[in-house]
């Protein structure tokens, strides 16, 4: 299993691998949205949060949909199917991977782009805390919609609209918990603690419903 | 104990159309099946029904003498498809190590790896992302993985496409290989293949053999 994940590390990093896209599209994303408000601070820092959740929720949607499709197409995920491996374990492993190497470095520029939000220390460290917990089940319940999209050949859109429902409790919890930070009446770990809830549920979840997918879509 | 595959009315279809029907056939180690006929008539189906990515209408496919016989009987089987199954952005080598340790191969993925190019006329190109081989080269690199990740049954959907005469030989002498230490291998082909001993499936279409 080992060898799957250093294997799709190394197939994101490389030339072609989707790591570097939803960076860009996260910075790009952010990068615009001070032009778009105006130079007004207050309203910057009230936004920020937000901002950032919603940036990172579209550019992990971006690769999504070639998490199995690359697969597909060059065969190899026909040998996964026959594997004594269970295909949950399989998929979980993907999605770590994939994770990695496109969620974690959203987390890891957050900070960055906090600051061009004019965010306070607070509000960026509860951001990206928020962004840690809530990425992976995007990720999780992404591969559901992939699965199911893999014998599509312009799947990607329709993985986004599949997906999108499924992460909206994701982006709600996230971005209540981050804003609590910073907001004194409103406590942090409540809405905190759903959304590592929701990560876990889809850490079970999403691998099985992905896998089931994935045996139909062999036919 | 040596193996023996055991397929019994073995029927399947695509959408509405059924490809083949009532498909009998025993195989004991070191036997092989060459399946023939013509485009379009079902030989990747059949394949694929056997390797478990194709649901069988009916029939059953069993193979005794391995040491789990609950096991499904797909995690025996290695299938090289029309697809190679390698990432053209990784070198050959890392493909091949990748599928020995995905596949649970012990020994050491790295030296199998060598050899198994050696054997397949690809020696001291590991190091070539697999995109920068020719066609042929791609089709023998994909043979190589049979060899890093051994499975007893060897299911190969045109095992020779895109491959000159010189290596048509090399393949007949992997199967040969193959079977010699007590492997079953079962092709579908349309060259014509030096397979000696071995059982033919003709495949008609929808003609259903009485």
């Amino acid at each position: 299993m080992m060898a799957l994940y250093l294997r799709d590390l190394k197939l994101a990093t490389r030339a072609g691998g989707g790591a570097l896209t939803g960076i860009l599209f996260f910075m790009a994303v952010v990068a615009v949205v001070p032009f778009g408000l105006g130079p007004d601070l207050k309203l910057l820092a009230q936004v920020g949060p937000a901002m950032l959740w919603i940036g990172a929720l579209l550019a992990s949607l971006l690769g999504l949909d070639r998490l199995f499709q690359a697969e597909r197409e060059d065969g190899a995920l026909d040998v996964m199917l026959m594997q004594e491996t269970p295909l949950v374990l399989t998929v979980f492993v993907k999605c770590l991977a994939h994770w990695t190497a496109s969620g974690l470095p959203l987390v890891l520029v957050s900070p960055l782009l906090g600051l061009f939000l004019n965010m306070e220390p607070t509000a960026i460290f509860a951001t990206m805390l928020t962004l840690l917990a809530g990425t992976p089940a995007i990720t999780l319940i992404g591969a559901m919609g992939a699965a199911v999209a893999v014998a599509l050949p312009r799947g990607g859109l329709l993985v986004s609209i599949l997906v999108l429902p499924l992460v909206i409790p994701v982006l709600i919890f996230g971005v209540s918990a981050a804003y609590a930070a910073v907001e004194d009446p409103a406590p942090f770990l409540p809405p905190f603690m759903i959304l590592t809830a929701i990560t876990l549920f889809f850490a079970v979840i999403g691998p099985a419903a992905a896998a089931v997918a994935l045996r139909a879509s062999s036919e | 104990m040596p193996i023996r595959l055991r397929v019994d009315g073995l029927a399947a279809s695509r959408g509405e159309d059924p490809i083949f029907r009532e498909v009998c056939l025993v195989l004991d180690a070191g036997g092989a099946l060459l399946v023939t006929g013509r485009n379009g008539t079902g030989k990747s189906t059949f394949l694929r029904t056997l390797a478990g990515l194709h649901p069988a209408d009916s029939g059953t496919i069993l193979l005794e003498g391995v040491t789990d016989p609950t096991a499904p009987v797909r995690e025996s089987l290695q299938y090289l498809g029309h697809r190679n199954a390698m990432k053209r952005d990784l070198t050959v080598a890392e493909n091949l190590v990748f599928w020995a340790r995905f596949s649970g191969q012990a020994g050491d993925p790295a030296k199998d790896g060598d050899a198994a190019l050696e054997a397949v006329g690809l020696g001291g190109l590991g190091h070539l992302p697999f995109g920068y081989l020719s066609a042929g080269q791609q089709r023998r690199a994909a043979l190589a993985r049979l060899l890093v990740a051994h499975r007893p049954v060897w299911l190969m959907d045109e095992p020779t496409a895109a491959l000159d005469t010189a290596s048509e030989r090399m393949v007949e002498a992997l199967i040969a290989r193959h079977r010699a230490t007590g492997g079953i291998v079962i092709a579908a082909t349309h060259q014509a293949l030096d397979v000696p001993g071995a059982q033919t499936l003709t495949m008609s279409g929808f003609a259903v053999p009485t």
